[in-house]
């Protein structure tokens, strides 16, 4: 039993040993182009998994892009011309900010039109109601009554 | 009355933008490959891996270029078309064998069939990357002049095939 447990904890400290080794291991990353590997892949929807970028997700799909942008920051290609290399194979969708053209007009600028829409439909309610409330002074007897109810109010509480 | 109207027209505008919107599917996207030049690749044939196949080999003729895997489940689903269409004769199929094992492969198409004229293997994935491919199964028909004029993602259904993809080879071999 004491065998047993004494190799287990030899076979699991060699594990422990081994994943130690494996991160030290990684590539000796230059910061600057991990900065541009992040900038890139987190322009990029993953065509898989529609609502995450290609630096988010684990997809197989990511993960052979992720070596694609990777591989052509090392041949010293340019964001753009990497950008550039992933519209012309998985079209505009690709990216979540895609240029302006006009079939994604509606895009950039539908935001602002229901804004101004909403805008515009607050400013007139809130101008109507003013002149409702304006154009129509209380008569004398209209006075005396609100006056006389807000007596009984009083009574009653 | 407009009072009242207005707010029924926005709603039944809302309904009818819902009602388009939800009967898309989602994951179905728009090809940016459609009608330009099919990517060139060579690559080696997955039976015999010291031939190899050349996009070039293919001009002057319509063909279809099926994305398969032997781990991709929805191939299989549309294999049984394919080996009915490889038995009747007359469509040039060539199989892209998309991030998969050899031996692997081999086993699939040992046990289902080969209906396919070659496959070819893109282990890496790249050729599937330069076809824009992000789900397999996907289906691509190539014109004589090796121009894409379309692509089918998921599986083909007979109902795909006898509507869609085969008029569109008629047309263009035409």
């Amino acid at each position: 039993m004491k065998i047993l447990i004494l190799a287990l904890t030899v076979a699991l400290s060699f594990g422990v040993l081994n994943t130690a080794q494996a991160k030290e291991a990684l590539p000796n990353v230059d910061p600057k182009i991990e900065a541009r590997f992040k900038a890139i892949t987190s322009e990029l929807r993953c065509q898989k998994c529609q609502n995450q970028t290609i630096y988010d997700s684990g997809a197989g799909l990511a993960d052979d892009l992720k070596r694609q942008v990777r591989k052509q920051i090392n041949e010293g290609k340019t964001n753009e011309e990497i950008i550039a290399f992933m519209v012309a194979r998985y079209g505009d969708f690709i990216r979540y900010r895609p240029d302006f053209k006009s079939s994604t007009a509606m895009l950039w600028i539908g935001p602002f039109i229901l804004l101004f829409l909403g805008g515009f439909i607050l400013v007139y309610q809130i101008r109507k109601h003013k002149t409702i409330i304006s154009d129509a002074p209380l008569s004398t007897e209209q006075h005396s009554r609100a006056a006389a109810l807000m007596k009984q109010k009083g009574e009653e509480s | 009355m407009v009072k009242y109207l207005l707010p029924l027209l926005v709603f039944v505008v809302l309904i009818g933008f819902f009602w388009v919107g939800l009967g898309k599917d989602p994951n179905l996207l728009p090809s940016a490959l459609l009608d330009k030049p099919a990517p060139a690749f060579t690559l080696s044939n997955l039976h015999s891996p010291e031939k190899s196949f050349s996009t070039e080999d293919m001009k002057g003729k319509v063909w279809v270029l099926n994305v398969w895997a032997s781990w991709c489940a929805a191939c299989r689903s549309e294999h049984p078309l394919f080996m009915d269409i490889a038995r009747q004769g007359g469509i040039n199929l060539y199989g892209l064998n998309y991030k998969d094992k050899r031996d692997d492969a081999l086993t699939w198409l040992r046990q289902l069939g080969n209906p396919y004229a070659a496959s070819l293997s893109d282990l890496s994935g790249d050729v599937g990357i330069d076809y824009g491919v992000y789900g397999v199964p996907e289906t691509f028909i190539i014109d004589k002049e090796g121009i894409i004029r379309m692509k089918h993602v998921g599986p083909v259904s007979r109902a795909d095939w006898q509507e869609k993809l085969l008029p569109t080879i008629k047309r263009l071999e035409g």
